[in-house]
């Protein structure tokens, strides 16, 4: 989707649109436009509410690919139980999104459009949730960093000065706190459990822990946002995340990661639009449906 | 096929006041089973937020369960077939958020219609211990009685069941594994 803006499709990638484009169209928000801090509240909303809603569709769609692969079928069923939430949720961000895009004078793109039609440069999800699910101690960590922040973050949301945006967060926190209760229940089984699944779970554990700082991390258009009481910063959440997830792995009988070096720091990660290698192999499979048969309906 | 009740009830509708006419649609949504829960109804749920007469139209409320219930819209459909079958084809149906659906709303009685179906009920979700930080489910130290022999003796199985809205649980003593309604 050129039209969707110039976008920062990774080291290196073309861009798509043309440099020229307009700068206040809505939608068109370059890593570098955050930076400079030139955004518009409604440029800044639409941005925020792809990020909320891209990373709950991407986790969704990766969620979704242990169907049939579980390791056992409750789990199974239950891995994409937490993924229909999530695609639920993603959803009502999205639809927002459009609606936010089109008060703005811009194209007013559906859920469907902006799901199926954006290329990955354009995907403004955080990396942790693009990351492959490799084995299931991989796959519940991931959701483990993701639903402590995710819960914080909500809980934020849920008292934003935007209505919709806080009656979507209060729908939203009730499923994620479960979400949460599961994932960390799955991390001290694992952790606490065989030498195998313990070295699994340290294993994924620490392999995850660099893709955390982004979920914590803000720019321009979450500063124009958190001025407008609409989100929290994302920055004061990192305290109480870190003591959730220490006491969860110190259950664990995990070590905490030590490392400070983080992905997608300085305002140049996913939610900016710079992703890893594997958001275009998902994007591939997630989309191709709507690529190779325009329109198609269920 | 439009019974001669529901032929009456049409011609009611027609001509009653509107406080009338709006319990009418009550009692009709009350019929609506749940299509993943068929023993409750819409309402006994506690999905249905309100029901208004508006211009000759009749505008239902309704919440979701969970954000990606994929029965919200066979629900809808449902609705709209129930109401037509009564006469009432001009229906506006609100997606309502806020407040979000809790459990708590569940009509008691669905409760025993529950059991009786082999689902073990919800508890209640007020004066559930809530805490800041992040609670393992098994810590939580909940009784879920088996809805077949009311032994306490069940153990979970698995967070999710057959729905986003149910876990799975097994009972020690008849041995049967079975879905109990999450509190939310």
């Amino acid at each position: 989707m050129n039209a969707a803006g110039p976008s920062q499709g990774g080291n290196g990638a073309p861009s798509g649109g043309s440099a020229a484009a307009p700068a206040a169209s809505v939608g068109v928000v370059s890593p570098d436009a955050t930076r400079r801090g030139a955004v518009t509240a409604d440029e800044a909303l639409f941005q925020y509410l792809l990020r909320l809603g891209d990373t709950d569709v991407i986790l969704a769609q990766r969620l979704g690919e242990w169907v049939g692969h579980g390791p056992v079928l409750e789990e199974d069923i239950a891995l994409t139980n937490v993924g229909l939430d999530l695609l639920g949720q993603g959803r009502m961000w999205l639809s927002y999104a459009g609606e936010v895009e089109a008060r703005g004078g811009g194209r007013g793109r559906t859920e469907d459009e902006l799901a199926f039609l954006r290329d990955g440069g354009d995907y403004r999800n955080a990396q942790l949730a693009e990351l492959p699910n490799g084995d299931f101690a991989t796959t519940m960590a991931r959701q483990f960093y993701f639903d402590c922040a995710h819960l914080m973050l909500l809980r934020g949301l849920a008292r934003s000065t935007d209505p919709r945006v806080a009656e979507i967060a209060a729908k939203a926190t009730k499923e994620v706190a479960y979400h949460a209760e599961r994932s960390a229940d799955w991390v001290i089984r694992l952790g606490d459990g065989t030498a195998e699944s313990h070295a699994r779970m340290q294993k994924a554990i620490d392999a995850l822990w660099p893709y955390t700082g982004e979920l914590f991390a803000v720019d321009a258009v979450d500063l124009a946002l958190v001025e407008a009481g609409i989100v929290p910063d994302a920055r004061v959440l990192r305290d109480p995340w870190l003591a959730a997830v220490d006491a969860v792995l110190m259950e664990s009988t995990l070590a905490v990661p030590t490392g400070q070096w983080m992905q997608g720091s300085n305002a140049r990660g996913g939610k900016q639009g710079v992703h890893t290698e594997h958001l275009g192999h998902l994007l591939a499979e997630m989309q191709f449906l709507q690529r190779a048969y325009p329109g198609a309906q269920w | 096929m439009v019974t001669a009740e529901q032929r009456a009830l049409a011609t009611v509708d027609q001509s009653v006041a509107p406080a009338s006419t709006v319990a009418v649609v009550w009692d009709a949504l009350g019929t609506v089973p749940d299509p993943e829960v068929p023993a409750v109804s819409i309402v006994e749920l506690g999905i249905v937020r309100g029901v208004a007469l508006r211009g000759g139209r009749v505008s239902i409320e309704v919440t979701p369960t969970y954000s990606g219930c994929p029965a919200t819209e066979m629900i809808e459909t449902m609705i709209r077939e129930r109401l037509a079958a009564i006469g009432m084809p001009d229906v506006d149906i609100v997606r309502r958020l806020s407040p979000p659906w809790t459990t708590d709303w569940m009509a008691p009685e669905a409760k025993a219609k529950l059991t009786a179906f082999g689902i073990a009920p919800p508890h209640l979700v007020v004066g559930r211990v809530d805490v800041a930080g992040i609670s393992p489910l098994r810590r939580a130290g909940v009784v879920v009685p088996c809805p077949r022999c009311a032994s306490p003796r069940t153990r979970l199985l698995s967070q999710f069941g057959s729905t986003a809205c149910k876990a799975q649980y097994r009972c020690e003593a008849c041995l049967e594994p079975f879905d109990y309604f999450k509190p939310h």
